[in-house]
Order: C-alpha cells, then sequence, then structure tokens
C-alpha cells in the first residue's frame, strides 16, 4: 500500500495517476527511452539528408565528423535531376500512384457499399475472402502475374504497374471502408428510399459525403502504398523511361563498384520527401485507416 | 405490357442483382489479378517453364530438386530465423513504445507522427540508407553480422507499425479499470499484467500476424542491402524465388519457391484466428 501513502503526500493534478511517479523516474521510464527510440528511428533520415548536401571529398575522407557537413554542396542534387533519369521516375510514380488509387477507390466504394449495405446473398462470404485477399502477399504473385503481364503485351508499360497495384489495395481499400460504411446509420438510407431515391443515388449523395474521412483515409494510404510498391515494378518494367522512383533509384543508380553515395541518397531523399510531406498533413487520417485495418 | 425501362428499374431494385452489378469492378480486376495467378503460380510451380518457353508438367520435379538444393534450405532456415527473431523484436519493442506513448506526455500528437515515418516511406529508399550506414561505419560485415543488419533494418521499418496500432489498442482501454486496480493495491507491473494484457490480446494477435506475414515474405529489404549474399547466407524464400525466376529465368523453380511459402503463411493465419475464436469462446461472448 505504499503507493496510496505516497500520493497523498502529493499534490494532485488534473492527468490521470501519473502524479503518483515522481519527475526523475518519469524521465528514466518515459524521456529517456522516448529519446533513444526517436533516435534511432529517425537517424537514418538525418543520414540521407547530411549525405545528400556534402561534397565527394568529405564523404570519402575518414577524417572529420561523420556527422556534420562542412562544406554543403548541392552537386549531388544537380547531377540528380539532371543527369540521370529522376524527374521521369518522379513523374512516373506519380503517375501510376494515382491512377491506381483512384481506380482502386471507385472500385472499393462500390463493392464496400455492396457488401455492407446492399446485403446481397453471400456478402458475408465476399466480405471475407476480401479480408483474405489483403493477406496475400506480393511475393508470392509476382511470378505469375509477370507471365500474364507479358502475355497481355503489358511488359515495360505503366499499365501493367496500374492494373496490378489494384491487387492489393482494393482489398486494403474495401475493407477500410467496409469499417465506414458501417457506421453510417441505415436510418438515412431509410428516408432517401422512401423519398424514391435509388441505391446509386443514395450512395453518391448520403453515404460518400458522410464517409469522407474514410476516403481520405482509404486514398492516403493507397497512395502510400503504391508510392512504396517494390517488387511488380521490378519486375514488371525494364526501360528507364517508365521506372518508378524505388525502383530507378536502386537499379540505375547503383551501378558499378564506386557507389555515388550522394546522389544515391538525394535520390533515396527525393523519394521519401512527398509521402512524407502528404503524410505529415494527412497524420490523422492515415493513423485511423492503419489502424483500421487491423481491428477486425 | 411492362415498358424495358421500367423492367430495368424493378432489376435495379433486386439487391441481388444490383449487388452483382456494384461488385463488377472490383470483382473482375481481382479475379483476373489476384485469384488467376495464385491458382497459376501454384500450376507454374509443377512445371518447367522458363522465361521465353512454356513449359510442360514435370508433376513434383521442381519440389524434389528443392529439397535437396542446399541454398533452398538455408533460404528457408534464414526465413523462420529472420521472421522469429524480427517480430519477438518488434513486438518486444513495438509494446514498450506505445505504453510509453500512451503515457501523458506534451506533443503526443507530434511523437506519434514523427514515430511512423520509417514506416512510410518506401522501404527500398530506406534499405539504401542503411546500406550506406553499414558500409560507411563498419566495413566489414561478415555472415552473421549480415544476418544481423538485415534483421535491424527490419526491426526499425516494422517497429512504427507494431507500436501505432497497439497504442491504438492501448486507447480503448477505459482508464477506470486502472483506478480499480490500483485501489486493490496493484502494482504498475501487476496491473499491465493483468489489466492490459489480457485486453490488449485480441489486437495483439492481429497486428503480430500481420507482421509475421510482412517479415516473411520480404523482399525489398534483402534485395536492396545484400541481394541474398553473401554466400546467400540473407537469402530469405521471396529473395531466392526472384532470383531463380526473373533474373535465372528459371519461372517454375521460382514459382514453385513462391509456392512453398504459402503453407507457411496459412499456418500463421491460421493460429491466430482460432487462437482468438478460443478467447472469444473462453470470454463467454457469443458469436458474432
Amino acid at each position: 500500500m505504499s503507493t496510496a501513502n505516497t500520493a497523498a503526500d502529493r499534490p494532485v493534478d488534473s492527468q490521470g495517476m501519473s502524479y503518483l511517479v515522481s519527475a526523475q523516474r518519469r524521465f528514466f521510464t518515459v524521456y529517456l527511452p522516448l529519446g533513444a527510440f526517436l533516435f534511432v528511428l529517425l537517424f537514418p533520415f538525418y543520414w540521407m539528408a547530411i549525405t545528400t548536401f556534402k561534397p565527394d571529398e568529405e564523404l570519402l575522407s575518414h577524417v572529420g565528423n561523420p556527422f556534420w557537413v562542412n562544406n554543403p554542396t548541392l552537386a549531388h542534387i544537380k547531377k540528380l535531376l539532371f543527369d540521370t533519369a529522376y524527374p521521369e521516375w518522379l513523374w512516373n510514380t506519380v503517375l501510376i500512384s494515382v491512377v491506381a488509387t483512384a481506380l482502386s477507390l471507385f472500385c472499393s466504394v462500390l463493392a464496400a457499399y455492396a457488401i455492407e449495405r446492399l446485403r446481397y446473398r453471400g456478402s458475408r462470404y465476399v466480405g471475407a475472402s476480401i479480408f483474405l485477399a489483403y493477406l496475400v502477399p506480393p511475393s508470392i504473385l509476382f511470378i505469375p502475374l509477370a507471365t500474364m503481364v507479358y502475355q497481355l503485351n503489358l511488359f515495360d508499360t505503366r499499365l501493367a504497374l496500374i492494373l496490378t497495384y489494384p491487387t492489393f489495395l482494393i482489398p486494403f481499400s474495401t475493407w477500410l471502408l467496409m469499417g465506414y460504411f458501417k457506421t453510417i446509420p441505415f436510418e438515412l438510407e431509410e428516408c432517401a428510399l422512401i423519398d424514391g431515391a435509388n441505391r446509386f443515388q443514395i450512395l453518391v449523395k448520403i453515404v460518400l459525403p458522410l464517409a469522407v474521412p474514410g476516403l481520405i483515409s482509404a486514398g492516403i494510404f493507397a497512395f502510400t502504398l503504391s508510392w512504396n510498391e517494390f517488387i511488380y515494378a521490378l519486375t514488371f518494367v525494364s526501360s528507364s523511361e517508365v521506372k518508378t522512383v524505388p525502383v530507378g533509384v536502386v537499379t540505375e543508380l547503383v551501378e558499378g563498384d564506386v557507389y555515388h553515395w550522394g546522389s544515391l541518397m538525394a535520390g533515396a531523399l527525393f523519394g521519401s520527401l512527398p509521402v512524407a510531406a502528404l503524410y505529415s498533413f494527412f497524420v490523422e487520417y492515415y493513423v485511423s485507416g492503419l489502424t483500421g485495418a487491423v481491428k477486425e | 405490357m411492362p415498358s424495358p425501362a421500367s423492367a430495368l428499374a424493378r432489376a435495379l431494385d433486386n439487391r441481388n442483382l444490383l449487388g452483382l452489378l456494384f461488385m463488377l469492378p472490383a470483382a473482375a480486376l481481382l479475379l483476373l489479378f489476384l485469384t488467376y495467378p495464385l491458382g497459376l503460380g501454384t500450376y507454374l510451380g509443377f512445371t518447367d517453364t522458363k522465361i521465353g518457353r512454356s513449359g510442360v508438367w514435370i508433376g513434383l520435379e521442381n519440389y524434389e530438386f528443392l529439397w535437396g538444393d542446399a541454398v533452398t534450405r538455408l533460404a528457408l532456415f534464414n526465413t523462420l530465423f529472420y521472421t522469429f527473431i524480427a517480430s519477438v523484436i518488434k513486438f518486444a519493442l513495438g509494446l514498450w513504445l506505445a505504453l510509453i506513448l500512451n503515457k501523458h506526455l506534451p506533443f503526443k500528437a507530434f511523437f506519434r507522427a514523427v514515430v511512423l515515418l520509417p514506416f512510410i516511406v518506401p522501404t527500398a529508399l530506406s534499405a539504401l540508407a542503411f546500406w550506406w550506414i553499414y558500409d560507411s561505419q563498419f566495413s566489414i560485415i561478415s555472415w552473421w553480422n549480415a544476418r544481423f543488419s538485415t534483421i535491424a533494418a527490419n526491426i526499425w521499418r516494422g517497429v512504427p507499425f507494431v507500436a501505432i496500432t497497439l497504442l491504438a489498442g492501448l486507447q480503448t482501454i477505459s482508464p477506470t479499470y486502472y483506478e480499480a486496480a490500483s485501489l486493490d493495491g496493484a502494482s504498475p507491473w501487476q496491473q499491465f499484467r493483468h489489466v492490459t494484457l489480457p485486453l490488449l490480446t485480441p489486437i495483439i494477435a492481429v497486428v503480430m500476424t500481420f507482421s509475421v506475414l510482412f517479415t516473411f515474405t520480404d523482399f525489398q529489404l534483402i534485395y536492396v542491402l545484400t541481394r541474398g549474399g553473401p554466400l546467400n547466407a540473407t537469402h530469405l524464400m521471396a529473395t531466392l524465388s526472384f532470383q531463380r525466376a526473373i533474373p535465372g529465368g528459371n519461372l517454375g523453380e521460382g514459382a514453385a519457391i513462391a509456392t512453398a511459402m504459402v503453407p507457411f503463411l496459412l499456418a500463421a493465419i491460421l493460429l491466430s484466428y482460432y487462437g482468438l475464436q478460443r478467447r472469444a469462446w473462453q470470454q463467454g461472448s457469443g458469436d458474432k
């Protein structure tokens, strides 16, 4: 019962029971581990950023502080933007991600509404199989998909990626949207049905406006998933002009025995920044997408 | 006699027909690019298909060959080792981080946002950063070092996912339980052991299933960091299957390796599914 005694001695603040813990103890149990976690989790980004601005002499020399830049340079960024196909890869990634996301959202909205609200015969089983489809990893599918892409004459086109990305985007977004549609009261739909609206009008005019947060969550999540996709883009595409950023950086900037770490890290940094920026605007939506997809 | 238009309107009132119509776009894409390739992949595993040459049915020959192949056995061992070590550490660190973030902190939302960064940036690109860190700081990468380097990078990427999803689970636990427990004299450890952990178990099961699935089928990290080397020491099933199928040209063999992963994935899914069912039954909740 020692905790109860110490509690009586201390001023009570409004933050639940955290007043039971002394400031010193709190430093060692909360702030110190948190600081260590943040340091480890963020260090690679710091490393990317300083390497991007470090001149080659400093990168190769073993003297001096490796964790700081003495003479920052833009040479690596200039090389990346003007001597490589990086801008094209960036454009491809944006284009493929946006189109694949839009396509997947369109399919998912209709499917999720049908499963959750039309409740057609067998919809429960379809819902469960959608969840199972979400668990199928791309590493199992890429070989048969590669042969299909080849036979459909889609090899080395952006369309190959736009059509295959929905295989992991649709199950995810449908599952997420089903959760959102479930929270919309039936009464709203019943009113509209009585007023003579058809199901499509209900979906567009009543359900979708109420499910906007869900749409944003699914959209942001799907966009980052397509932006980060690697194995399909590595397998289905081979010419430089149709590559995406992750594949382009890994396959074309890593060449030979001399690694140009500066431009490599610049490529990694600028490939990460767009998703990081998008994510920072929509953190809450992203987190609710992430946690919503895991909850059953 | 009903006009065609009203017949159509009536058909659209039928929820089964309308459901079918609404499912059409998603079903078409998923059946064509997910279900069919899943079957095709299994079929390819039983053929000797090579790039540019359609193969013939050879039964279990691929699997017989792979069973006797030292590299495949090593890759299987590596995959299990990698998945086990990385998942255990991701779970421990993720839970710890979630518990820290669940405390009352200033700038909590900011910390939570920053913590997720490793998870949202492209893995291939952060793997490059890891490569460069390893290359510049630890110049000699040996056999076991290479394994633990890839595991460390995987943990770095996976901890945020585990932490943030478990944090969401922690936030659903009502503080009244903790108040009641502390009034009964429960120590912080006892509160964690008897309140937090039991209430968190369902979400832990789901999160760890996802984590195990992603880790078991991991490809990007290994491909970028080591390409399976040195001496195949870090090859996983996924990277080996890519190696044999795409640069090696043996689509059939690669497909067989990929298909061999399926039983392990199913086992993981079933284990967590029945674990959850049994728990739900123990707690006396009726079926949903």
